[in-house]
């Protein structure tokens, strides 16, 4: 079977592919939108968070014997951790001043932990194996569907869907969406915010190094994945506007799907499609496809 | 030297007097450069370096856009001028300038679509942006891929002039240097630049009072990739090659720190920040390897935390405080 002369397996092989890509986007885009909204900062070291989750999933393995399980619970609460003492004791003195700062300082933390990592482990590639409950493939009749990949799909399509319900139909998430619109006023209502809008941090962290470990056996393990999935997330949030959450997840799934079938049919194009997309809804609708003009 | 003069006209007192010698002699140290012991090589990279800021800093310090994807004009200008110069066989001069022009249009382009967002979202664009261009060198067919563009010849300027010799070549270097240095203190102090500055600080107001805002911020910005450039093409005929790591990220925010460490919204800041930035590259990259971008990383948050006036800026707000104003 063929589609547009390319055999059905490929194609759907990258489409697939494509899907698992998106999935990473629309997790971190979606963490870039949430820390975005609470704290006024583009978090730049999101790509580097995403990257120590993946290299704690592969030293857990590597050097104290930690299963995928585990590193999926593991890896979210230490890089959290991490990230709540950033915050308290770095990100905390830029609410006050231009939101540049907040991208500036994120963007050196990058470049130290990349330059840590890089010093660590080099610049060459680790791989991590698939779990064996995992590993395989299942034969669905008209493709073979590689299980690992369906599982990346499915649990970060979970944890997106959670972060949307927690956000937008629970008692907390109904805080934190006051603490956007109003922080002085929340805080007058006797709600702690610093302690909310640290625990944001620490979650939209604890939410990038979840997609690392995820992304772990998929990819090769580099210190500079981060950062080269970064910019493209950028162009996501762009593309998909920072205003709801829905949205950031819909744009994230939609351009990966987009950069699976430019691999199918112009591979040349494939790692620049995002962007030019970007420049079309930029000049038809500036605030994004999802995004509230202001 | 009435333009340097401008620059320090805005300050008064003991403060203009110390800006005025340390104007003059940052550029008798400049002068005397080879003749001290100063590495020729290294010293016209840095110049280069301190261009590509000066001119970023006119878009941030004197606009107040942050581009976060310099490095992609610099990059494009780079090749231009190196491919221009190595397979065509153009003088230096003619290279630089097709080089300056190529990375004019390419800001043109982006800036246009760029100025669509404000704020954090036009760094955001940038960067993507600048991303773009860089995959499109990685697999562009005149760049040599990883390899790079290698073995520019120097050339002779105007046909006539051999630049093989550092010394000659670093003059020229210089002269440009100089060239864009007031050619940005005239821009500032223009009222073209005071309506810039007006964008700055209060975008609305500057619309509301009958500007076309996207216009004056399109020209900026026009202007500040085609300096960019400028810096590129320059390092491409310095050095003899153009590689990615000319149109890499990374270089867009170097450049953002040289501005922000040595002051922005100065005008020596960002050639202190430039000097500063590269001299440590050179110096520490033998001593501590990889290690390297850690340190900067460090500064970059050293300097957002505690240091955002750069040196220049503090300086300034000490001498204020010592003449208590």
């Amino acid at each position: 079977m063929e589609i547009f002369g390319i055999p059905i397996q490929a194609f759907l092989g990258q489409l697939l592919l494509g899907l698992v890509n998106g999935s990473f986007y629309a997790m971190l885009s979606l963490g870039l939108a949430v820390i975005f909204g609470l704290l006024g900062i583009v978090n730049f070291a999101h790509g580097a968070l995403y990257m120590i989750g993946a290299y704690v999933a592969w030293i857990g393995m590597e050097k104290f014997g930690i299963n995928y399980w585990m590193s999926l619970l593991l890896a979210p609460l230490i890089v959290g951790a991490l990230g709540v003492a950033v915050e308290r004791s770095l990100l905390k003195h830029l609410y006050k001043i231009d939101p540049i700062y907040g991208l500036l300082l994120t963007f050196g933390l990058a470049l130290i932990a990349e330059g840590v990592f890089r010093d660590q482990f080099g610049v060459s590639g680790q791989s991590y194996s698939v779990p064996e409950a995992l590993s395989g493939a299942t034969n669905l009749g008209f493709m073979v569907l590689p299980n690992y990949r369906a599982w990346v799909v499915f649990a970060s399509l979970a944890v997106c869907l959670g972060t949307w319900f927690v956000i937008e139909r629970t008692r907390l998430g109904a805080y934190l969406r006051a603490g956007t619109e109003n922080p002085a006023l929340v805080q007058a209502f006797g709600i702690n915010v610093p302690v909310m809008v640290m625990l944001t941090y620490g979650a939209g962290a604890g939410l990038a190094a979840l997609a690392g470990v995820l992304a772990a056996p998929v990819i090769q393990i580099t210190p500079l994945m981060g950062s080269n999935l970064i910019i493209i997330v950028f162009a996501v949030v762009v593309i998909g506007g920072m205003g709801s959450i829905l949205g950031s997840i819909l744009t994230g799934l939609a351009l990966g799907l987009i950069e699976g079938l430019t691999k199918v049919f112009y591979p040349e194009a494939s790692s620049i499609v995002v962007f030019v997309i970007m420049a079309i809804v930029l000049m038809i609708r500036p605030a994004g496809l999802f995004g509230k003009e202001k | 030297m009435s333009t340097a003069t401008t620059a320090v006209r805005d300050l008064s007192g003991d403060l203009a007097r110390y800006s005025k010698w340390a104007l003059y002699a940052g550029f008798a140290i400049l002068l005397a450069a080879p003749f001290i012991g100063l590495y020729p090589v290294f010293m016209m990279t840095a110049l280069c370096f301190a261009i590509f800021a000066c001119a970023f800093n006119l878009l941030l310090g004197f606009t107040g856009l942050l581009s976060f994807g310099h490095a992609a004009y610099l990059g494009a200008a780079a090749y231009a001028t190196g491919w221009l110069v190595k397979e065509a066989h153009l003088t230096p001069e003619l290279g630089v300038l097709a080089g300056t022009l190529i990375a004019g249009l390419c800001g043109l382009v982006i800036g246009l679509i760029a100025i669509r967002r404000q704020g954090i979202y036009f760094a955001m664009v940038t960067l993507a942006m600048a991303q773009m261009i860089y995959f499109v060198f990685l697999q562009a067919p005149f760049t040599g891929g990883e390899d790079g563009l290698q073995g520019v010849p120097r050339g002779k300027l105007f046909g006539l002039i051999p630049l093989a010799d550092d010394r000659v070549l670093y003059y020229v270097v210089l002269a440009v240097f100089v060239a864009v240095f007031l050619f940005i203190i005239r821009i500032v102090h223009s009222p073209y630049g005071q309506v810039l500055k007006a964008i700055r600080e209060n975008e609305p107001r500057a619309i509301s009072l009958g500007y076309d805002v996207d216009r004056y911020k399109l020209l900026a910005f026009v202007l500040s990739t085609m300096l960019a450039g400028l810096a590129g093409s320059l390092k491409t005929v310095v050095v003899g090659f153009a590689t990615l790591s000319d149109a890499h990220w990374s270089l867009s925010g170097e450049v953002v720190l040289m501005t922000l460490l040595g002051g922005m919204s100065t005008f020596a800041g960002p050639v202190i920040g430039a000097f500063t930035i590269i001299g440590l590259q050179n110096f520490l990259a033998d001593q501590v390897g990889s290690w390297i971008n850690v340190i900067i990383g460090v500064i970059f948050v050293v300097c957002v935390v505690a240091f955002r006036r750069g040196f220049v800026g503090e300086l300034r707000a000490w001498q204020q405080r010592r003449n208590g104003r």
